[in-house]
């Protein structure tokens, strides 16, 4: 016993005090949600951003918004643009109950978190204790990774009443990661279908909300929606842990 | 230099070469010269099917490692009709190969073993080796299992969907009490069909596909995509950039085997190194981040070098983490080591032999503990490996424990190369411009990734796009070595057999 106490001062106290104090600090590369500099973005010019999108996230056709359902968070139209117009803001609220509400404007002063509350009754019956099961269905294993590691030490999610359980008989909702594969659609349904009544579906990840750079393959469902239905979405290729936690408090009423 | 290596045209990792210089011999003689070189100690990196120029025909090109002359060899033959002689009777290591080409293109190999599809995927021809007809619905995991009966036998059947925050497969145990006599694993869950969507890029979503192929794995699978891409282009990427990738490489090495030891002591009920390491995991994660923005290094590695440079100060700033990382993770993983009652969980658990690990064709530290000292870094450099060395970790017992401590020892030669690399990183750019792919070639890039060996293959039309690009993960060689370890054992020990190998499921799916 000794040695590991010995371990344990060691390692210090590491929970962090967020929500109650600040978050944790981000990354300085760390890509939030992007935008463009009203002035810089020039109208004729050769589009680079949109080719070098992979997934169509930013289209000459709407130039006003960019869909963070589908955005990679990637480097790459920042670096297409000759104009240096795109930038990465420090923003990781990006969380939304509507798909459509990822829909965004591209410009910096308007970004404002969506509205990510549950409705009164869910949120009385599920603010202080939702359990969740996770479902890879086809995820790359780095939403899983990051939705996991919310349960070490450092964020401790179960102070929040937040779970991941064993089995969806144990749990109020599914925290689903991945494009969902033609594979684990039967799997994905039947777990959905094993939770009781009332239950809630999160997207995490760009993947699990669009398909992601999977979109459109035979071989993938284009997201969660398309096999049960989603409460919340939480984009990011994979979300920063950050994001998932901000989106699971907002969800249940914790931070507004 | 033996006489098998005739055939075959030689290339060393991270190379091109014309795609007529590859020598389409006839089926025969290309599988006397794959069993040849096996014999002769050379791994098999990668079997796989390709169109053929002929009509009627598929094209399989197999790549042999050659570990002991650092030269990667390889060879094609055209087999027309729908049906081949197997080879996986003579040379174990063919036999998922043989799967996915049986699956992809419709090509029965004649007296395979054991022919189950891999993936559960439509064949890319209008073939079917299964006689599934085109309306069929094909599920996963549905078909036979290898099967034991007796009055006292039992079938647990475990997935996909898991207890845990992990990826989903199938399990099929047959047990006598509680001993396991075999488990047979059904993956395919997690197909996206990449290499499919791979066919005629390289495009805009090509890296991205590439950073995905294994979530946690994609520093790895990106330098070996790149390393392509320059072979392809006859460019090499800078002395700096490739100092980053190296250094990116070894911090994602470094934050899954913390954080396998870590879940490993959570198996067997050992708390203190479970939490400790959990949390550790994230402080490499977020040196990645340090790095480009991203805990999994999506945007770092790219074609020429990388995205993102890092000056003086940000180079500090990663050796000051990497010092007091350094620091918690040896108390956390010491103190597991020191607690007998633990360590005795691990020992003799699990154990794969040597020479099963040598006929099945392991990588990565699952071939390491068994005493194989068997490492892409060392064995077949490329990029800062060709000037800068790491050390070959190994262990004898092949068991849990051996796995286990493996990595441990990785995860501080990885730390003491990241450190001797922030002292001496090259000065010059980050990233120099890429030509376009150049017609008609083939090109080779092997990476030593957290696992094992990842393997691409690209093989380009006379317009320079991909007509073939094949992806081996470490784990589409590593999983049949879970499946061995798990005999005789008992079944509660699965968890912890199957977390020393920490195999992944979309890497093995693609």
């Amino acid at each position: 016993m000794i040695p590991e106490i010995v371990a344990r001062l060691q390692q210090k106290h590491r929970t962090m005090r967020y929500p109650k104090a600040a978050p944790p600090p981000m990354p300085d590369r760390f890509r939030g949600r992007p935008v463009v500099h009203k002035t810089r973005c020039v109208a004729g010019c050769n589009n680079a951003c949109e080719a070098a999108c992979p997934t169509g996230a930013l289209s000459a056709s709407t130039p006003k918004t960019i869909d963070l359902g589908k955005c990679l968070f990637c480097p790459e139209c920042a670096a297409a643009c000759p104009h240096q117009a795109i930038s990465y803001s420090d923003n990781y609220q990006l969380a939304a109950r509507e798909r459509t509400d990822l829909v965004v404007s591209r410009e910096r002063d308007e970004i404002e978190a969506k509205g990510a509350a549950l409705d009164e009754a869910l949120r009385k019956l599920l603010g202080r204790s939702l359990k969740l099961r996770q479902v890879s269905a086809g995820g790359c294993n780095a939403c899983e990774a990051d939705s996991n590691v919310l349960t070490t030490v450092g964020w401790d999610l179960s102070r929040f009443g937040i779970k991941f359980v064993a089995s969806p008989r144990h749990a109020d909702g599914l925290l689903v990661t991945g494009p969902v594969s033609q594979n684990m659609a039967l799997a994905l349904k039947k777990t959905y279908d094993a939770v009781s009544d009332p239950r809630i579906v999160i997207a995490v990840g760009t993947c699990a909300i669009s398909g992601g750079v999977f979109a459109d393959r035979p071989e993938v469902c284009n997201g969660a929606s398309s096999v049960v239905p989603v409460d919340l979405y939480i984009p990011g290729c994979p979300p920063h842990p950050l994001t998932i936690l901000d989106g699971l408090l907002r969800l249940i009423g914790r931070i507004g | 230099m033996s006489t098998f290596s005739t055939d075959f045209v030689r290339l060393t990792n991270g190379q091109s070469v014309a795609l007529d210089s590859v020598p389409v011999l006839d089926l025969e003689r290309f599988h006397a010269s794959i069993v040849a070189g096996v014999r002769g100690g050379c791994r098999v990196s990668a079997l796989f099917g390709a169109a053929s120029p002929q009509p009627d025909a598929t094209r399989l090109y197999a790549v042999l490692a050659d570990d002991d002359q650092n030269l990667l060899l390889a060879a094609a033959a055209d087999v027309t009709g729908d049906a081949y002689p197997s080879l996986t009777r003579q040379c174990a290591q063919v036999h998922m190969f043989e799967r996915e080409i049986a699956e992809q293109f419709g090509l029965r190999p004649e007296g395979h073993p054991w022919l189950k599809p891999v993936r559960y995927r439509r064949s890319w021809t209008d073939r079917d080796v299964w006689q599934r007809s085109a309306d069929e619905t094909i599920l996963p995991a549905v078909g036979d299992f290898y099967r034991v009966d007796g009055e006292q036998v039992h079938e647990v059947a475990v997935g996909p969907v898991h207890a845990g925050v992990i990826e989903p497969g199938h399990f099929r145990f047959q047990c006598y009490g509680e001993t396991v006599f075999h488990l047979e694993i059904a993956l395919g869950y997690q197909h996206r069909g990449i290499e499919e969507t791979l066919l005629g890029g390289p495009d805009a979503r090509t890296i991205h596909l590439i950073e995905t192929l294994a979530g946690d794995t994609s520093v790895a699978h990106a330098t070996a995509y790149c390393q392509v891409s320059e072979a392809l282009a006859g460019c090499a990427a800078t002395a700096r950039g490739q100092a980053l990738r190296g250094i990116a490489l070894e911090l994602e090495r470094m934050a899954t085997h913390i954080g396998d030891i870590g879940a490993l002591s959570g198996d067997v009920a050992y708390l203190p190194t479970a939490s400790f390491c959990g949390r550790i995991r994230g402080d490499v994660l977020n040196m990645t981040a340090l790095l480009c923005g991203s805990r999994f290094g999506r945007g770092l590695v790219r074609p020429g070098g990388v995205g993102f440079d890092a000056d003086a100060e940000r180079m500090a700033e990663l050796r000051r983490r990497l010092d007091a990382c350094e620091k918690d993770a040896r108390v956390a993983i010491e103190l597991l080591w020191r607690t007998s009652s633990a360590v005795v969980r691990f020992e003799e658990v699990g154990a794969v032999p040597r020479a099963i690990a040598v006929e099945l064709g392991l990588v990565g530290p699952a071939a390491r503990a068994t005493g194989l000292a068997r490492d892409i870094r060392r064995d077949q450099p490329s990029g800062i490996f060709n000037t800068a060395q790491i050390p070959v970790a190994t262990c004898k017992t092949g068991d849990v424990y051996a796995r286990a401590y493996v990595r441990w020892l990785e995860i501080q030669h990885a730390i003491a190369f990241i450190r001797e690399q922030i002292n001496a990183l090259p000065e010059g750019a980050a990233r120099t411009p890429v030509t376009a792919c150049v017609s008609e070639r083939f090109a080779v890039a092997l990476v030593e990734g957290l696992r094992g060996e990842v393997c691409h293959v690209a093989v380009t039309d006379a317009s320079g796009r991909f007509t073939r690009y094949k992806v081996v993960d470490a784990s589409f060689h590593n999983w049949p070595g879970l499946a061995y370890a798990l005999r005789d054992e008992e079944i509660s020990d699965f968890p912890i057999c199957n977390k020393s190998f920490n195999l992944s499921y979309c890497g093995h799916d693609l």
